[in-house]
């Protein structure tokens, strides 16, 4: 019987850019940025580092192919580098890629790297590319992501019968709070209040989906270095350890978007990873047990519903926990507390390395109070790449001892 | 007994008052306002002619096994292809099998019933039964042009077969091929030329229609006063008032010709036309087409008993009835391709068509034609090896099955302003079919207003994407929303 990652591996250091429309940073400015960080922070030398794992999505116009990019921008020692390419959890996958090289023994330390340049695109929005190969190319639907996230409110609507304007007010309450977060941090992209006026009355993208409930898309890099727990307490005898707990995928089996059974008001892959990740963690009932969480705002319906597939809010009452308050900055579980996808935009295989970072340090307590979540013991990160009826989720949980 | 067993028509759902191109255009040529009266058919930004012989080949086959399907000919002078067969995608989408007659008429406008003789004769031959043959055109002519109020966009299709149970029976014809130019377009020419009308009016329709029809009268024995309607085509009214004197037939017996709310379809108007007579023909009714375009072809019918047993189809009255207003000249214009606009940098994406793909695919991709898992049951699209139901997941265990015809319902919708269109916004979401199975497709004809889940849908042949770089057409498969009692 496998046991799992838990308490396995152990985050030693970690390093987060800015995140933004970086017009001056190459993709090479931005991995050193956050490597440089997180090496300090780790306190070993580069030659310490054994073994690399790499997150990139749009390799067509970022960092081409291969793990090449990264022995080269990082003059790595000749290491084994691998690109790790899964959608939105592409950094998280290069994250666990790091932990299962030490869980298993083959290093005692290693490099998870998540970057993406997305603004040599050229227009707005991601890139249009084929990302279901050649054939749904050729027949699925001229679909950009907001259109094809914003269907799940028009799901949901159908299935709980919750009027759609009550979904528009939750998901207004979801951008106002991360964008109340993202003002008092200073890597974040938006650090702008933005009124739920402002947010209600804003020009559909993709209906129901305005302007504010779609996340933006930026440039950015964050990365990890992680050891054993007997190595940590070594190299950091007086510090408290950040550990891991668990870390699980889940990947679409076709039958959201060709078989009937699905219900379209959620993800089937995060509910199938949330009940794999507490159980790997040991959390019986996540809504107690849970302190705070980075979850996949790519648009704020994708939040909405993640709100009850990761078993927080019972089905069908997400709108009453979200504007309650329940996920706000004071609230039970805050969600989002460094401002979320729709603050630091969408560097797509940084971005789960950036939601751990943001747990990591909240676990270690170096935030400044105003946006400090009290006494964290659990904080979990969330990524969901393509598409809700065909997709992959990533969970993350992490947690000092 | 060889003759037409069965018909079907299509009017794409846009129609363009006339007065709205002379709200642009009329200062430039303000003789038109002669013109600007009624409305035009026009295809929607994801129609062509391909797209529109489709339907109406699939109003015409309504009740008819798509296995008996002997042959498909299209006729039309305003295909999306020089070389590949347009008849193999209609062919295709109606999910006929391959192992039949496919052909492409086209280069005068009375390639339409060139197309239907050559049917005909086959099946009087014995070669081929059951042969469809559809006649569509999209003609455009310059902004002011006469011919931007002239024509019109549309289909009309008839099967032809031998049997007892053909609902109009083949009489005879007679032809005439004449280089007389009055309307022309060059190989590499997109816009319709045309020569002076009183000679186009004077000479041409004026007297080589009656030519037609007469000859065909001399040949049959019979005189035009024999027919309950006859049928031809013929944009100018005073025309067609001296033809019906000069061939002492009263107006009434004469085929609405349908310019006030279609327009001159090209080479499917005569097929248009015959479809509409025959939605009202009664048995022993004799009928009489004539095409006109480059010489004339007069076809004579007479309807049978077996045209009450007909299936009910929508036909062109149904087509014409299920309409909505273009208000905006410029959509036209941008749609058909005749001015440039901005499209956004996300449109200049490039798409490759890979055709090794296009054949390996083409039978889910033509026909729509998805997988039903024997050990569940299940129908499912794209056609899968291993079957997507959870609870079963049998490997190579199903049979194929044709999904175009279920219809369904609306799973979930948007309507996206962020995608690249000419026809923003794009609007897509989940179906599921009836019966089972579920996709994502593009809607069309409809606004957002039309969508909501749980509403019915068909569906639909259309351009799926364009590659202007390649001078590639492809379509596929979208979901159009049924309003209520439409069916």
């Amino acid at each position: 019987m496998a046991e799992g990652i838990r308490d396995k591996v152990v985050i030693l250091g970690m390093g987060c850019t800015k995140f933004g429309e970086r017009w001056e940073s190459a993709p090479e400015d931005l991995a050193v940025e956050a490597f440089v960080e997180c090496i300090e922070d780790a306190g070993i030398e580069k030659k310490q580092i054994e073994a690399a794992w790499l997150g990139s999505h749009f390799d067509e116009i970022n960092i081409g192919k291969g793990g090449n990019f990264l022995g080269m921008a990082l003059k790595l020692p000749l290491v084994p580098v691998t690109r790790t390419e899964n959608f939105c959890a592409s950094g998280t996958e290069a994250f666990r890629g790091a932990c299962y090289g030490v869980a298993s023994g083959a290093y005692d330390i290693a490099l998870a790297l998540g970057v993406e340049k997305l603004k040599d695109t050229g227009y707005g929005g991601l890139p249009d590319t084929p990302a279901f190969g050649q054939m749904q190319a050729m027949i699925g639907p001229n679909a950009t992501a907001p259109g094809m996230f914003a269907q799940l409110a028009t799901g949901y609507s159908a299935k709980y019968n919750v009027p759609m304007d009550r979904i528009k007010e939750a998901m207004a309450h979801i951008s106002w709070k991360s964008h109340q977060n993202g003002t008092k941090n200073p890597r974040a992209h938006l650090r702008k209040p933005i009124p739920i006026e402002q947010i209600m009355g804003a020009p559909m993208i993709a209906y129901p989906l305005g302007l504010f409930d779609c996340c933006g898309v930026s440039d950015g890099s964050a990365c990890a270095i992680v050891t054993t727990p007997e190595i940590a307490a070594k190299l950091k005898p007086n510090q408290d350890l950040v550990k891991v707990k668990a870390l699980q995928v889940a990947v679409s089996s076709g039958e959201e978007a060709i078989f009937n059974d699905w219900d379209g008001a959620g993800m089937l892959t995060t509910r199938a990873a949330a009940t794999k990740a507490y159980d790997e963690a040991g959390i019986k009932n996540p809504r107690e047990e849970i302190s705070m969480m980075e979850v996949h705002d790519c648009f704020s319906i994708t939040e909405f519903a993640t709100m009850e597939d990761l078993h927080i809010s019972a089905p069908g009452t997400a709108a009453d926990d979200i504007l309650a308050g329940f996920y706000d900055l004071d609230g039970q579980i805050p969600c989002q507390p460094d401002g979320g996808l729709k603050c630091f935009g969408h560097p797509i295989a940084a971005s789960g390395l950036r939601m751990l970072f943001e747990m990591y340090n909240q676990l270690l307590g170096r935030w400044p109070e105003d946006r400090a979540v009290k006494n964290p013991k659990f904080g979990l990160t969330h990524n969901l790449g393509g598409v809700p009826n065909q997709n992959v989720c990533s969970i993350a949980i992490v947690g000092k001892d | 007994m060889v003759g037409i067993r069965s018909y079907g028509g299509y009017v794409p759902r846009l129609r363009l008052n006339k007065m709205i191109i002379f709200g642009s255009m009329g200062w430039l040529n303000p003789a038109n306002i002669m013109n600007a009266q009624g409305e035009k058919a026009v295809a929607n930004f994801d129609e062509d002619a391909v797209t529109m012989a489709t339907a109406a080949a699939m109003d015409c086959i309504a009740g008819f096994d798509r296995a008996d399907i002997g042959g498909v000919y299209l006729a039309t002078t305003t295909a999306s292809y020089k070389e590949r067969l347009c008849a193999n995608l209609v062919a295709g989408a109606l999910a006929a099998d391959e192992s039949i007659r496919t052909a492409d008429f086209g280069g005068g406008l009375k390639a339409g019933t060139t197309a239907l003789m050559a049917a005909l004769d086959a099946a009087a031959a014995g070669s081929a039964d059951n042969i469809v043959v559809t006649a569509s055109d999209c003609r455009i002519g310059k902004m002011a042009s006469v011919q931007e109020f002239m024509f019109g966009d549309g289909a009309g299709s008839v099967m032809v077969g031998s049997g007892d149970d053909v609902i109009a029976e083949y009489k005879g014809s007679f032809s005439t091929g004449h280089d007389f130019v009055d309307h022309m377009r060059g190989a590499n020419t997109k816009y319709d030329r045309q020569w002076e009308e009183r000679w186009m009016r004077d000479v041409g329709v004026g007297q080589f229609i009656p030519e037609a029809i007469n000859g065909l009268c001399e040949k049959l024995g019979m005189a035009p006063g024999d027919f309950a309607k006859i049928i031809y085509p013929s944009y100018f009214g005073g025309a067609r008032k001296a033809i019906n004197k000069k061939l002492g037939v009263e107006p009434e017996k004469i085929q609405d010709n349908m310019q006030a709310v279609i327009g001159d379809t090209g080479t499917a108007q005569p097929l248009l036309m015959l479809a509409k007579a025959l939605e009202d023909a009664k048995p022993g009714d004799k009928l009489l087409v004539v095409s006109y375009g480059s010489g004339c072809d007069a076809l004579a019918f007479e309807v049978t008993d077996a045209i009450k047993k007909l299936a009910p189809r929508r036909g062109v009255s149904g087509y014409l009835a299920r309409r909505a207003d273009l208000d905006n000249y410029q959509k036209y214009l941008l749609w058909r391709g005749m001015i440039p606009a901005e499209l956004g940098l996300r449109s200049e994406e490039q798409r490759w068509t890979r055709w090794s793909l296009m054949w390996r695919a083409h039978k889910a991709m033509l026909g729509l034609i998805g997988s039903q898992c024997k050990g569940c049951g299940t129908p499912q699209f794209p056609p899968q090896r291993i079957c997507v139901n959870p609870e079963c997941g049998v490997v190579d265990d199903s049979e194929p099955v044709l999904m175009s015809d279920k219809g369904g319902t609306i799973f979930s919708f948007t309507s996206d302003m962020l995608a690249a269109t000419i026809n923003p916004p794009a609007m897509y979401g989940a179906v599921n079919f009836n019966g089972g199975g579920r996709y994502v497709f593009d809607f069309t004809d409809c606004s957002i207003d039309d969508l909501a889940v749980g509403t019915p849908i068909e569906f639909s042949f259309r351009i799926k994407h364009r590659d202007d770089q390649h001078d590639i057409t492809n379509y596929f498969w979208k979901a159009v929303p049924v309003a209520e009692g439409a069916k």
